[in-house]
């Protein structure tokens, strides 16, 4: 039987999570020591000796009370510095993370590349390189949880939650389902195989692959007939989606949003909850039309729509990425 | 005093022999007998879930029972553990029986609505109980959202009915100890002569009073949205699943505070009186009590660092809980003083009251990991946070029960529990609880998430540690409920003040007369002094 008594560390994260824990451990094995010290002595060294002893009252001590506030004050503020630090590291993924996205459900992990490999259960990556999860939920919360990474994310139905990593070391690292989910909760379990970059791209080549997401968000744009409206050059009953992604969009009522991943999903799937200035309210729900993975393909399809450089969308390039890494930068959080 | 004369003398126990007498009666400590034996009810039908749980984690495989039984098991044990009977634990056992006395008042401010809320407690365990026999409840004692109000096949409205009765029970508990303190204190007992098991049973009916309530509209809202189907928390529906998190946070972290502030409150008594010295910073130590019960009401957000609450919520309230451990701290470090120089007595409610420092320590030292962002993203949902809790809830409030009860049998009973096996079993209970838990923490920070029927094969040994540890304790509790009952016939006459305790509880007989006092006490002397009841050279008792 093996003992194991500490995790692996397999990511970038895990050593700050890890030096973090050390201090944590430090100042507690202090404290612990002192205080069990200072009974174990006082008992013994002030032991009733006889039935009707009467030692003398001690009141208090203002210096004293200020003292053992202050100090352990201090120290828990480099706690919550440290771990604050730690935090905003995780919640902020890098520019060029690498994307894959993660629809859950009962009881399993769909893991999709944006080159159009599809996972369950087991997702691929290379070392080295960051990687974005965008997440949401088929059905009952759930959550993302890589001990090896020291990373965990719930994942939750009608938003999307995003978590990033670096894998720094090749390997198999388990991927647990954290936030109990119903019967087959711990069933719910599949495996992070973290590749050196040559063996990753062999990897990716070597799949079946279904298409990427763009490509097939765009067969799905055609077939829900979305062009019909959405027409590119923007004379359509509908807004034209070309160069959206990012943007700051004017709503009717004089708001303005970020065009990012939610406000897409929301849009595919409650359209008239926010409507662009301008335009009517006309759009149908796709709600229990398109999977959640289909929204994802939609989304993606969406991003890849740029504007050819110079040509006029109606856009002028001031407006376009307002608000760069907003989308990206905080969980979603409405 | 000898057998025959306890017997004679006129005490609430004999002052009435028929089941009317006992179900129909406003004493109030008769009704903290009748909450004594159903919250014991209650500690046994979740520890047998415990058990059942433990003996199934042994092995990797979940082999014993099927996952869906498991789900049960861990949400039932949690559910008569914490609403049926760590909350109502002290203060409606202990608290109930000694506010009174301690404040010099012959009764509770309202003794009808005192037995109201024990009847109150029993519909609503009955509730639960039907549930469990009915085939169980699978979604966690925290019914989370959208999974009980879609996804669960289980008996979540029943159950929910009977903590939204049982919720009740607390509020009026609550709200007659409030009363009782403020207007119904024996002439001289100031505010500062109060003991501190008083201000901490009153900072906790705040508690009681102010949460109580949004626990009750959560759950009413999850009834709604199962039975009626209205979007409150379901995405489908157009709800907000987090909201329910918020709603249920605001209310069960400061629960946790309704368990541990009597906890802290008994163990005040019982280092003063086996210390025979007052209480070192008695001023902080009772205005701690209020500042935890009302920080703790701010801290709620981080249960949620991980649920897509925002990144500066999550700072704000990780800020906000490090203010809570201070006072929780300053207790600790203030009873810790209280020893230096005393007269330090070892007898069992001592015993008790030392590992609860110990395991309270720990408990509480953890919680600043948990407190801390970063650390909180890697061992929340795992085993680190089921060992830091349970280091809270058993470890603590179960030792200062446990503890209280030795400390006050004498008086409750008349009688004096047998020493050396009392002893004994606070020893196996220690080292029982350490080894269940400490293993945990270990589990924890491997990753093993909670709530796991069945496990990766690496964490079978510490799994293995646990369920002996778990053993031990089982044992262990099992010791003081039969020498509890041996006690009442074979035990020793106890006599008022077999410590040598300063409260007015010990100033009358034991076990004590119907309406405690024939004439209201007037208070002359501070708290905790010492002087007026051990006389150097004079014995004690």
């Amino acid at each position: 039987m093996k003992l194991p008594l500490f995790p692996e560390s397999a990511s970038t994260f895990a050593p700050d999570v890890d030096h973090l824990l050390f201090y944590l451990v430090g100042v507690s094995v202090f404290f612990t020591v002192l205080i069990f010290g200072a009974i174990f002595y006082f008992a013994i060294r002030y032991r009733r000796r006889s039935d009707n002893e009467l030692p003398k009252p001690i009141h208090a001590s203002l210096a004293l009370e200020i003292a053992w506030s202050v100090i352990p004050f201090g120290l828990t503020m480099i706690m919550f510095a440290w771990g604050a630090n730690i935090f905003f590291k995780e919640s902020r993924p890098p520019k060029d993370a690498m994307q894959i996205y993660v629809v859950a459900k009962q009881w399993m992990w769909k893991l999709q590349h944006m080159e159009g490999q599809r996972e369950i259960n087991e997702l691929h990556i290379p070392v080295g390189r960051p990687v974005k999860l965008t997440m949401t939920s088929e059905d009952a919360i759930h959550s993302f949880f890589v001990p090896a990474f020291r990373t965990k994310q719930d994942v939750v139905p009608g938003r999307y939650s995003t978590t990033w990593f670096t894998a720094t070391k090749p390997g198999k690292y388990h991927l647990f389902c954290a936030e109990y989910c119903g019967t087959k909760h711990s069933g719910m379990t599949g495996w992070i195989y973290a590749m050196e970059p040559q063996d990753y791209q062999a990897w990716l080549s070597g799949g079946r692959s279904f298409g990427s997401l763009a490509e097939n968000g765009e067969k799905l744009f055609q077939d829900l007939a979305c062009g019909n409206c959405h027409k590119a050059d923007g004379s359509g009953r509908c807004p034209s989606l070309v160069g959206l992604f990012g943007r700051s969009v004017q709503l009717a009522d004089g708001r303005f949003v970020n065009a990012d991943e939610a406000y897409l999903r929301e849009s595919i799937l409650q359209p008239n909850a926010k409507i662009v200035a301008g335009y009517q309210p006309l759009m149908p729900t796709f709600q229990g039309q398109v999977t959640e993975e289909g929204v994802l393909e939609l989304i993606e399809y969406i991003k890849s729509l740029v504007p050819p450089p110079a040509a006029g969308t109606g856009t002028t390039p001031a407006e376009i990425n307002v608000n760069p890494g907003v989308a990206t930068a905080t969980p979603s959080n409405r | 005093m000898n057998t025959a004369a306890i017997e004679t003398q006129e005490n609430y126990l004999n002052a009435g022999y028929g089941l009317k007498s006992w179900l129909l009666t406003k004493d109030h400590k008769r009704i903290a007998i009748l909450y004594l034996i159903t919250i014991t009810i209650f500690f046994f039908i979740g520890g047998i879930f415990a058990s059942l749980i433990r003996i199934e984690l042994l092995t990797p495989q979940g082999n014993l029972v099927s996952s869906e039984t498991y789900n049960k098991l861990f949400t039932m044990h949690g559910i008569a553990m914490i609403f049926f009977f760590l909350i109502p634990s002290i203060p409606a056992t202990l608290g109930n029986f000694f506010l009174p006395m301690m404040i010099g008042a012959r009764d509770l401010a309202f003794p009808r609505i005192n037995l109201l809320s024990w009847y109150l407690l029993v519909i609503g365990g009955a509730f639960a109980i039907f549930a469990m026999l009915a085939g169980g409840v699978d979604t966690g004692w925290t019914f989370y959202t959208p999974y009980s109000t879609t996804y669960s096949n289980s008996w979540v409205i029943a159950t929910a009915l009977g903590i939204f009765v049982s919720g009740f029970s607390s509020i009026l508990t609550g709200l007659n100890f409030i009363v009782t303190v403020h207007r119904m204190r024996a002439p001289g007992m100031t505010w500062f002569r109060l003991p501190l098991f008083v201000w901490a049973n009153y900072a906790t009916a705040v508690i009681q009073v102010l949460g109580t309530p949004v626990v009750a509209v959560t759950l009413v809202l999850v009834f709604c949205e199962r039975v009626f189907h209205i979007g409150i928390f379901d995405p489908n529906l157009g709800g907000d699943p987090v909201l329910f998190q918020h709603m249920f946070w605001f209310y069960s972290h400061p629960a946790v505070y309704i368990m541990v502030l009597p906890a802290m409150g008994v163990i005040s008594e019982i280092i003063s009186v086996f210390s025979r010295k007052p209480i070192f910073g008695y001023h902080v130590v009772a205005f701690s009590s209020m500042a935890i019960a009302v920080i703790g009401f701010l801290v709620w957000g981080h249960h949620l660092f991980v649920s897509t609450q925002s990144v500066y919520a999550g700072l704000v309230f990780s800020f906000l809980s490090y203010f809570v451990a201070i006072p929780s701290a300053v207790k600790v470090f203030n009873w810790t003083a209280t020893l230096y120089k005393g007269s330090i007595s070892f007898a069992t409610p001592m015993l008790y009251a030392f590992g609860f420092i110990g395991l309270f320590t720990i408990g509480g030292l953890t919680g600043l990991f948990v407190a801390s962002l970063g650390f909180d993203v890697h061992v929340t949902d795992t085993y680190f946070v089921v060992a830091h809790f349970h280091y809270i809830m058993v470890g603590g409030t179960i030792m200062a029960f446990l503890g209280g009860l030795h400390y006050w049998w004498p008086k409750i009973t008349g009688r004096m529990y047998p020493e050396n096996w009392a002893k004994l079993s606070a020893a196996i209970i220690f080292v029982g609880f350490n080894l269940t838990f400490f293993p945990q923490f270990i589990l924890g920070y491997m990753g093993m998430p909670r709530r796991y029927h069945n496990y990766p094969d690496e964490f079978q040994v510490l799994h293995v540690l646990s369920t002996a540890g778990a053993s031990i304790l089982a044992i262990g509790y099992l010791f003081p409920m039969v020498y509890f009952m041996w006690s009442l016939r074979y035990g020793a006459v106890a006599g008022a003040n077999p410590w040598g305790a300063t409260g007015l509880e010990w100033t009358m007989q034991s076990p004590p007369p119907v309406h405690n006092f024939d004439e209201i006490p007037v208070v002359t002397h501070e708290v905790y002094d010492y002087s007026t009841v051990v006389k150097e050279g004079v014995e004690v008792g």
